[in-house]
């Protein structure tokens, strides 16, 4: 194996290049701060530097589809594809923007003396997230999970003054553990069943020869427990609403978004190679059936976006609301998984394109208009709509599109989500989600409710840096765009549903 | 791919014109509602441009302006009128600057947000009515939700809050309904045409080929979408709410075009769609629109609030309208289209009427009025004059629809049964009852409230809004043939697919999927 991989060193080392930046600069962090103590300030932008070449490094890998750090003949480490190329794009926006949300966050600025630690660990998240959605290996996958939870355990507690955050850290990691402990178990009984930690290798085991099927499906539930964590599928949720709203904001942000996407890709690299046998004409997988795959998904999504969706309803916490709502979209997003096919699979990417902008955008207004009312109390709202138009305006706006009401970009997420199941003929799965929305409607627009047609005497003003008004905007485009105009999206998800090995 | 501009022009009126509006400085709230009514005005003409330029001998889709919107799924930016919207779409931007003009004194706060949202209503209104394009019609038929929504909630009365919400999960419900069924319907197409496309002239080929057991399941999620919207009973318990909470303004569109979109939605998609279905759910349908005729009448006979009373009428004028549709005769569709526009203006100048003497007397209960004919003449002959438009007198506007609805049911070959005349031709007499007694009870008699003593009568503002409407409603109940002339030969060739639907044969393409 050792001469496998150092016979190609030079073209497996080329494969990981975006990695490669990202360590480099997360060591450029650490010293910098080492030696500059005093200038702060230049952290984000070298964040942003780093990620900005890896973006560069990422692009190319649209398209191609190799496989690197080889284990045996066929089988590898990695898959660089256009699957993981798109996850990868969407982590690297998505920390582009809690990079800067990060600069206006009174959360982060609280901790001066600590700004380096904080860069430095958000690498370590997004470095956990690019090996994660290229990973073909059990071990790999596993390795990158810990180093995505194990970074954001810390990231989660930063403002080591506030017990909130503190409380969220502790809660976390011993969600975190337990999860990753029972997931680490799930595989070894999986190596003992199949031979093997390599997705493709454990694959021809299954297709060629018989496992006892109660272990079997034994070690999947608990390797689905590890992964059901990072996307917050119901049951394993309890963690999100205490560490949304504990976590500093941006760290909510990114974990609801960008953790998340890449746990999405994990579980679907992990359904499609390990039991997928054929691909039919019309785009639907042919999973090994051991298992009811799609009933076991569809149920495990249905119950996650009507648990999300009705816990939503009782929240007073715009934090705890928007954290119950990320569990109602992991739903609809396995929903997309759950339908194996083509069709799905494009529906999850381009629902999550559109999910990174509206959640993100909602995250960050909450963010500001905390920074300055200190309180992310929905009553603490009232008649804002008339004291700060511009924030509440873009706010209702990415509360619209999380809805799904057309012309928000988030109608046509929920648009691709509803045509696939309707191809796979799950009408009433479909109508399910349906009724899911117009539960969903009533607590988002609970929020615009508050913000507009409720009146208030008090008056709020809260000053927009000319940048935080370039980053909404940045946010509120696509979220109106991709409403009315959504071919390219469309067009790039198609594309990039092309998993290595198929 | 055809290019008529003339209808993209339309609606892109007033959506540029209100985002103009936002640019305007938000005290400057005179030059603000000039602008509306200007940009409303400005549509009104454009559509009569529209009116003059349409040949009614022709019964095809005009002015038909398409082009390709979304590559790859066959989803176009699809527009054109028929006689029917044609007439709809004349309703709609006739009545937005009247309203406005209605709304300068009532509406004083957030003037701006006001001619904004209800500019963004009239795209809505205008993009429902001409689209044909099932994906276009479904985004403007909920886009106009956000604005109702806010005109509701933001300038309405002492429970708005909870009527807009009301207003908003019910329909909400409704469309995602059809939504699936929409997405159904054209992954169901896939099959016979060989691609998924959501266009309506071309799924008018496709859907009646679809087997009964699930055309019957695509059928029940448009008709429950529509009927929420028309409203039919009994469905109808937002309407009371919405209405009566709505500013005058928000009630007049509401009553005037937004309830016609349920049923142009039943009229334009479901019968045609789903003729086989269609056939087999009339006489139920019917049986639940005669009832909402006898109760919307009987309810509003006992409401002690005028606006909840007229809000009531609706529910029974608006049930004509669905037993006329679903009578499927070339009368009866012309009835419930013409009674569709009739509904607009006389029921529009019911609540123009009672939102000008609220804004004077600031209540709405009947026990409060009395003996005001004395003090407002002009009003009350204005009122009096809505009311038996409303209630159907004959030579005014009410009596033509309701006797073409009346006489086509009771030929129906698909009802067959003249019982739905009787008991919906009792609505009317009841209509005469309400509106009358109502009438009675405001008008004559003694002044008893003191605080009537003194009460302004209308002013010329507000008889410049109401005189066109009852010209029109003049015009409509001597000489209905301008008007239904112009849906004559649509509506002919509705009744015609019903009985014979359009057939393609099946392509042999086969589905173009992606190749892995």
């Amino acid at each position: 194996m050792i001469t496998l991989i150092l016979s190609n060193l030079s073209v497996n080392i080329q494969a990981i290049y975006p990695e490669i930046i990202l360590s480099l600069t997360l060591v450029a962090l650490v010293i910098f701060d080492l030696i500059f103590n005093k200038q702060k300030k230049f952290l984000p932008l070298i964040s942003i530097i780093g990620l900005f070449f890896a973006f560069i490094f990422v692009i190319p890998e649209f398209g191609t589809s190799r496989s690197a750090f080889p284990t045996s003949e066929n089988n590898s480490l990695l898959s660089i594809d256009s699957f993981s190329a798109f996850f990868k794009g969407l982590i690297i926006i998505a920390s582009v923007f809690v990079v800067l949300f990060s600069m206006s966050s009174n959360e982060i600025k609280s901790c001066p003396d600590r700004q380096g630690e904080y860069y430095s660990l958000m690498f370590g998240m997004i470095i956990g997230m690019f090996f994660l959605v290229s990973a073909n290996d059990l071990i790999l996958i596993y390795l990158s999970i810990e180093l995505l939870s194990l970074s954001s355990y810390v990231l989660a507690g930063f403002v080591k003054t506030s017990i909130r955050n503190s409380e969220a850290s502790l809660k976390y990691i011993i969600y975190g553990s337990t999860s990753s402990g029972i997931m680490l178990f799930g595989i070894s009984i999986l190596y003992g069943i199949t031979g093997s930690t390599n997705l493709f290798e454990i694959n021809s085991v299954l297709g060629f020869s018989n496992v006892p099927q109660i272990t079997f499906l034994i070690s999947i539930l608990m390797i689905f427990t590890g992964i059901g964590f990072k996307i917050s599928i119901v049951p394993f949720h309890f963690w999100t609403p205490d560490i949304y709203e504990g976590a500093p904001l941006p760290i909510t942000a990114f974990l609801s978004v960008a953790s998340k996407a890449a746990g999405f890709a994990v579980l679907i690299r992990f359904i499609e190679i390990t039991f997928a046998e054929s691909l039919s004409k019309s785009g639907f997988w042919q999973l090994i059936p051991y298992v009811n795959w799609q009933n076991l998904l569809v149920l495990f999504s249905i119950i996650t976006m009507t648990f999300g969706n009705f816990a939503a309803l009782w929240q007073d916490n715009l934090k705890r609301l928007l954290a119950y709502s990320s569990i109602a979209h992991a739903g609809y997003l396995m929903l997309g998984v759950a339908v194996l096919s083509d069709q799905g699979l494009t529906a999850v990417l381009i629902y999550f394109s559109i999910y990174l902008f509206m959640n993100l955008g909602a995250f960050f207004i909450v963010m500001l208009i905390a920074n300055k009312i200190n309180s992310e109390n929905i009553d603490d709202y009232r008649g804002l709509g008339y004291s700060i138009p511009f924030l509440s305006t873009s706010l209702a706006i990415f509360l619209v599109s999380l809805t799904g009401l057309p012309p928000t970009a988030g109608f046509i997420g929920k648009l691709y989500i509803f045509f696939a199941l309707v191809d796979a003929k799950m009408i009433v799965v479909a109508i399910i989600a349906l009724l899911n929305t117009v539960v969903a409607l009533y607590y988002y627009i609970r929020v615009l409710k508050v913000m507009f047609l409720e009146r208030t005497d008090k008056h709020v003003e809260i000053e927009i840096s000319p940048l935080n008004f370039v980053i909404i905007l940045a946010l509120l485009a696509p979220t109106l765009i991709f409403g009315v105009y959504f071919t390219p999206l469309v067009n790039i998800a198609k594309n990039s549903i092309q998993l290595l090995g198929f | 791919m055809e290019q008529n501009l003339l209808l993209t022009i339309l609606i892109l009126i007033p959506l540029i014109g209100s985002f103009l509006i936002l640019f305007i400085n938000k005290n400057q709230t005179n030059i603000i509602k000039y602008a509306g009514i200007g940009i409303s005005t400005i549509a009104f003409i454009f559509s009569l441009i529209l009116y003059f330029q349409f040949d009614p001998a022709n019964p095809d889709f005009q002015f038909i302006d398409k082009f390709q919107w979304i590559n790859g799924l066959h989803i176009h930016f699809h527009v054109g009128v028929d006689g029917m919207s044609l007439l709809l779409v004349l309703l709609t931007t006739f009545l937005t600057p009247l309203t406005l003009v209605s709304s300068w004194s009532s509406i004083q706060d957030k003037v701006k947000e006001f001619t904004f949202f209800f500019l963004m209503l009239e795209v809505g209104m205008l993009g429902v009515f001409i689209s044909l394009d099932l994906f276009l019609f479904y985004i403007f038929w909920e886009a106009m939700l956000i604005p109702m929504y806010f005109i509701i909630g933001i300038w309405g009365g002492k429970e708005r809050i909870y009527a807009a919400v009301k207003f908003f999960i019910y329909t909400m419900f409704g469309s995602l309904l059809m939504l699936v069924a929409l997405i159904w319907l054209a992954v169901y197409a896939i099959g016979p045409i060989g691609y998924f496309t959501t266009d309506l002239t071309e799924l008018y080929k496709v859907a009646p080929q679809i087997p009964m057991d699930i055309q019957i399941w695509m059928f029940l999620a448009f008709a429950f979408s529509f009927a929420i919207k028309v409203p039919l009973f009994p469905l109808h318990t937002w309407l009371p709410d919405a209405h009566t909470q709505a500013p005058t303004a928000g009630s007049v569109i509401l009553a005037g075009v937004l309830l016609k979109m349920g049923t142009y939605g039943l009229l334009r998609f479901n019968i045609p769609l789903f003729p086989e279905a269609s056939i087999l759910a009339a006489p139920y349908i019917s049986v639940l629109a005669v009832i909402g005729i006898i109760y919307g009448a009987l309810v509003a006979m006992v409401q002690t609030d005028v606006k909840r009373l007229v809000a009531y009428s609706s529910v029974s004028h608006l049930g004509f309208v669905v037993l006329g549709i679903f009578a499927m005769t070339q009368e009866s569709v012309q009835g419930a289209i013409i009674q569709m526009v009739n509904h607009g203006l006389s029921t529009g100048a019911l609540f123009l009427l009672v939102g000008i003497i609220y804004e004077r007397t600031h209540t709405r209960e009947i026990s409060d009025y009395g003996g005001i004919a004395k003090l407002v003449p002009v009003f009350s002959f204005a009122l009096m004059f809505a009311s038996l438009s409303s209630l159907g007198l004959p030579a005014l506007n009410g009596f033509v629809g309701e006797f073409l609805i009346l006489l086509g049911s009771f030929q129906s070959p698909i009802l067959n049964s003249w019982w739905f005349t009787v008991f919906a031709a009792s609505g009317v007499i009841f209509a005469a009852v309400y509106l009358l007694w109502m009438y009675q009870r405001v008008v004559f008699g003694e002044v008893t409230n003191q605080k009537l003593v003194g009460l302004k009568d209308m002013n010329g503002r507000e008889i410049f809004v109401l005189a066109p409407i009852f010209i029109l409603i003049v015009w409509i109940g001597i000489y209905p043939g301008t008007f239904l002339k112009v849906s004559d030969r649509s509506t002919a060739k509705v009744i015609k697919m019903i009985y014979s639907p359009e057939k393609i044969n099946p392509v042999t393409l086969k589905i173009n999927q992606p190749s892995k």
